[in-house]
């Protein structure tokens, strides 16, 4: 093989508290396609930012084509030769494709527009891509997946040597990712070395020739595609060695099920691009665990059952009545909770006190009319920060001061409030510290014990191996496995989200 | 303790727009010592202060609603215009033909029923339309002058109507009726939204709205409630106004006024970002700018040069409450406390 395209050697960088990058190694090739592949907090996205110039490494070199660079501004990257497609596509809506192809490199003079020249630059560089587009049309009429392709078009049209793509295929129908990928082949043929960043693993092995693997900032292995089996590859990107499969027969799951009829239940629940039908039940007193690799469809799943996004099909029954949820109010009116995995934006409300963060999901149900006494407020708040040991100044600290595992008690104590049936947990214990983590996995024990049922969504295996009475696993939005009790063991639910030939389904 | 409630008091972002006021005062009562001096003239009070809260009664009201829509994270470009289409709407009423228009319940009920209507326009447009609220409410900012003129007849419209003046130049027990009405309603508001939950609400969906739609908030709702309550004070401010002079004038009515009331909101602590509200702080601001005119003339400052010193001091008093000079004040103060307490101030 030829020497490396692009070649990073001992990329570090730090930010305050979090070491994202610690010297990593990472390879292009020219003419190949090379998957980068890691779990949330890997170091995918400090990686790229790092290779575009958004950020600068605090240690480790960069050279492309033997060359060292630094690029320090994503417009130099550009100029280097390393181009980026990012998932959202990041073009002028409301320009025209020719428009958006030359934007930022106009031709013409004294700040006129040579439109004929334009045009012509536009409709060469799709024609490299084999695309033959009105480049007259409005950007937005197109649909995201040509929007996607402009946008590969415009970053070839600068001399690219390699060009990554991050996540491209996030919101692709199945043939606009077989267009995408035959349009990627065609710039490998062309000796470009390009970076694929995805979730899916069937996408990976269709097309990539090598794969690296990222896990907490570290370098796992760069590996052939051809030689890392699936599960191998799902057993480096969550860190564990893979055992050999359990070829004992799986307990049968409904056999052991609860005898109470369940809380809620989903039949058939979909969305296009977020969920393919699922079914689902969930018993008072039972911890059912979602796993799946990111991406796989668990907050998804998250979302349409607490009434955030319209489902496209499906039934919901709450303790045996249909339900009609179609707003977050809703669900809570029928005991439902949601303890969102992304606690800044949806969950505290920063500049409020953490007496108000607390009771606004009961005053919310309650309504405006029917205010909870201050002294029934200072009562919840007492108990809550007593019973979850929350650390904080006082009940009107303003919950931003508060550190990310105290606020995350305080957005579980806001939900306990209202005094669910059932909670659902989205990666409650992400980004928070290891004694937090271990109170929060006692919570959760706790509940169950008092009778409620919980959708536990977690990344981590072992958390979802230690908490769980059942768990599903999600594999690219479907439902591929479930397991119960002693049956939910680390390398089952993982060869279950690595899917593929191995699958003994 | 004392160190604390000191710390306290600084922390409030209210002490700001009352550090001004009393700047203000100092400055004109070193000029004119009779300035805080209130008489008895015909019965009624008279004097600068009472003045001011008079010339001010329509400035608060806007403020009153434009400090909920502030606080939701929105702004409520229109109320200047929905003043001069409830003036028309009041005065075209009371210059009918029929007398049974003439009636004062139908009257105001109708004027204070189109700018409710008008802050519904305002509030489906941002609250589920999803437009921004500056470009929403610039619509009706625009198209409410047109509106008044043509329900105006594009015609000055003189209100011959001792009842109807009343709100605008009367007097109860001796002080302006206007300024009364204009602090009961605060006093009302600052029950209503503190007593119950409603104000918790606003602040919530302002700090942060994803975050209450997933605690369960009918998000949409309180912010277009929020815009509703804007175009009734609007509504009312204007009837105020026209009562005032005795006319309706579509062109002139609330002109600016809009201005006016952001700033006194912004210069009373509440951010334009959202979230925290101050009503009190709202009402300081109204006072600061109205104090500030009078000011400005006993100063000798030519009129037309007058927004360049207001400008000035709008930018003073937002600067000194920014957090950042806040927490460069706090650790100005001598302080033992390791912890102080946040505390949620007077509001």
């Amino acid at each position: 093989m030829t020497a490396p395209l692009l070649t990073l050697s001992g990329l570090g960088k730090k930010f305050p508290g979090v070491v994202a990058l610690d010297g990593v190694d990472f390879n292009v090739r020219a003419g190949e396609i090379h998957a980068l592949l890691g779990e949330n907090g890997a170091g995918k996205s400090t990686l790229i930012k790092v290779l575009t110039g958004v950020y600068e490494a605090d240690v480790g070199s960069i050279r492309l084509a033997g060359q060292p660079i630094s690029p320090a501004s994503p417009k130099e990257a550009e100029r280097l030769g390393l181009s980026t497609v990012y998932q959202e596509v990041n073009l002028v809506a409301t320009l025209s494709v020719a428009e958006n192809l030359c934007l930022g490199r106009q031709p013409g003079r004294f700040g006129l527009l040579n439109w004929p020249a334009l045009r012509r630059h536009a409709r060469a560089a799709l024609a490299r891509l084999g695309l033959e587009l009105d480049v007259d049309a409005e950007l937005g009429s197109l649909s995201v997946a040509l929007q996607q392709m402009v946008a590969i078009a415009r970053a070839l049209d600068l001399q690219a040597k390699v060009l990554i793509l991050d996540e491209p295929t996030a919101s692709l129908d199945e043939k606009e990712v077989a267009d995408l990928f035959a349009i990627m082949r065609r710039l490998r043929g062309e000796g470009l070395g390009i970076v694929f960043v995805t979730h899916f693993l069937d996408q990976v092995y269709a097309i990539c020739d090598r794969i690296t693997v990222l896990r907490n900032g570290t370098l796992v292995g760069e590996y052939a595609t051809a030689d890392l089996p699936r599960l191998a590859l799902v057993g480096k990107m969550l860190g564990r060695e893979i055992i050999a499969p359990e070829h004992s027969p799986l307990r049968a799951t409904t056999a052991a099920g609860p005898v109470t009829a369940p809380i809620l239940s989903a039949r058939s629940l979909s969305r296009t691009g977020a969920l393919h039908p699922l079914d689902l039940d969930l018993h008072a007193g039972e911890v059912l665990g979602l796993a799946g690799l990111l991406g796989s469809g668990r907050t998804e799943t998250a979302r349409l059952l607490f009434g955030l996004d319209r489902r496209d099909t499906g039934e919901l029954q709450v303790k045996g009545q249909s339900a009609r949820i179609r707003s977050p109010r809703d669900a809570i009116a029928l005991g439902l909770a949601l303890c969102s995995e992304d606690r800044k934006t949806e969950g505290i409300l920063p500049n409020l006190s953490v007496r108000e963060n607390l009771i606004i999901a009961l005053q919310a149900r309650q309504g405006a009319g029917r205010p909870l006494r201050r002294s029934e407020q200072e009562q919840l708040c007492g108990h809550y920060i007593r019973a979850l040991r929350i650390k904080t100044p006082g009940p009107e600290t303003p919950i931003r001061n508060l550190s990310g595992g105290n606020q995350q008690k305080v957005l579980l104590a806001r939900w306990l409030a209202t005094r669910p049936a059932l909670i659902i947990l989205d990666e409650p214990t992400r980004g928070i510290d290891i004694g937090a983590k271990a109170e929060i996995e006692q919570l959760i024990a706790q509940l169950r014990a008092d009778g409620l049922a919980v959708l536990f969504i977690s990344s981590e295996l072992d958390e979802i191996v230690r908490n769980s009475t059942r768990a599903v696993v999600l594999r690219e939005h479907r439902r591929v496995a479930e397991f119960s009790g002693d049956a939910i063991t680390a390398p089952r639910l993982m060869q279950a989200m690595a899917g593929g030939h191995q699958s003994h389904e | 303790m004392s160190e604390m409630r000191l710390q306290r008091w600084l922390r409030s972002p209210i002490v700001w727009p009352l550090a001004g006021l009393a700047l203000l005062l100092v400055v004109n009562l070193v000029h004119n010592p009779a300035f805080l001096h209130i008489g008895v003239l015909d019965g009624h009070l008279e004097g600068q202060p009472i003045a001011i809260f008079n010339n001010g009664a329509r400035t608060l009201l806007l403020a009153l609603g434009m400090t909920l829509v502030i606080a939701t994270g929105g702004v409520d470009l229109s109320v200047g215009s929905v003043m001069a289409v409830a003036g028309a709407t009041a005065g075209a009423l009371l210059t009918s033909e029929h007398p049974q228009f003439h009636a004062l319940p139908l009257v105001l009920g109708v004027s204070l029923g189109v700018g409710a209507l008008a802050g519904l326009l305002n509030g489906v447009l941002v609250a589920y339309a999803g437009i921004q609220p500056i470009v929403a409410t610039l619509i009706l900012m625009v198209s409410g002058r047109g509106i008044a003129q043509l329900i105006s007849h594009g015609n000055v419209l003189l209100i011959r109507s001792p009842g109807f003046g009343y709100i605008g130049k009367g007097f109860l027990l001796g002080l302006p009726f206007a300024a009364v009405l204009a602090v009961a309603l605060y006093t009302v508001a600052q029950l209503g939204l503190r007593r119950t939950a409603a104000g918790l609400f606003i602040e919530a969906v302002g700090d942060n709205p994803v975050a209450s739609r997933f605690a369960g908030l009918a998000t949409a709702r309180v912010a277009c409630l929020a815009y509703l309550a804007s175009g009734l004070c609007a509504a009312l401010a204007g009837v105020m106004d026209a009562a005032n002079i005795g006319a309706a004038d579509p062109y002139r009515s609330g002109e600016n006024m809009e201005l006016d009331a952001i700033f006194a909101v912004v210069v009373g602590g509440t951010a334009l970002t959202g979230g925290r509200f101050t009503l009190l702080g709202s009402f300081v601001g109204v006072l600061l700018l109205q104090t500030l005119t009078p000011t400005l003339v006993f100063l000798g400052v030519d009129p037309p040069v007058a927004p360049v010193p207001k400008a000035l001091l709008i930018v003073i008093v937002c600067v000194l409450q920014s957090d950042l000079t806040r927490r460069w004040l706090k650790n100005l103060l001598p302080s033992k406390a390791t912890v102080s307490v946040a505390g949620r101030v007077a509001s």
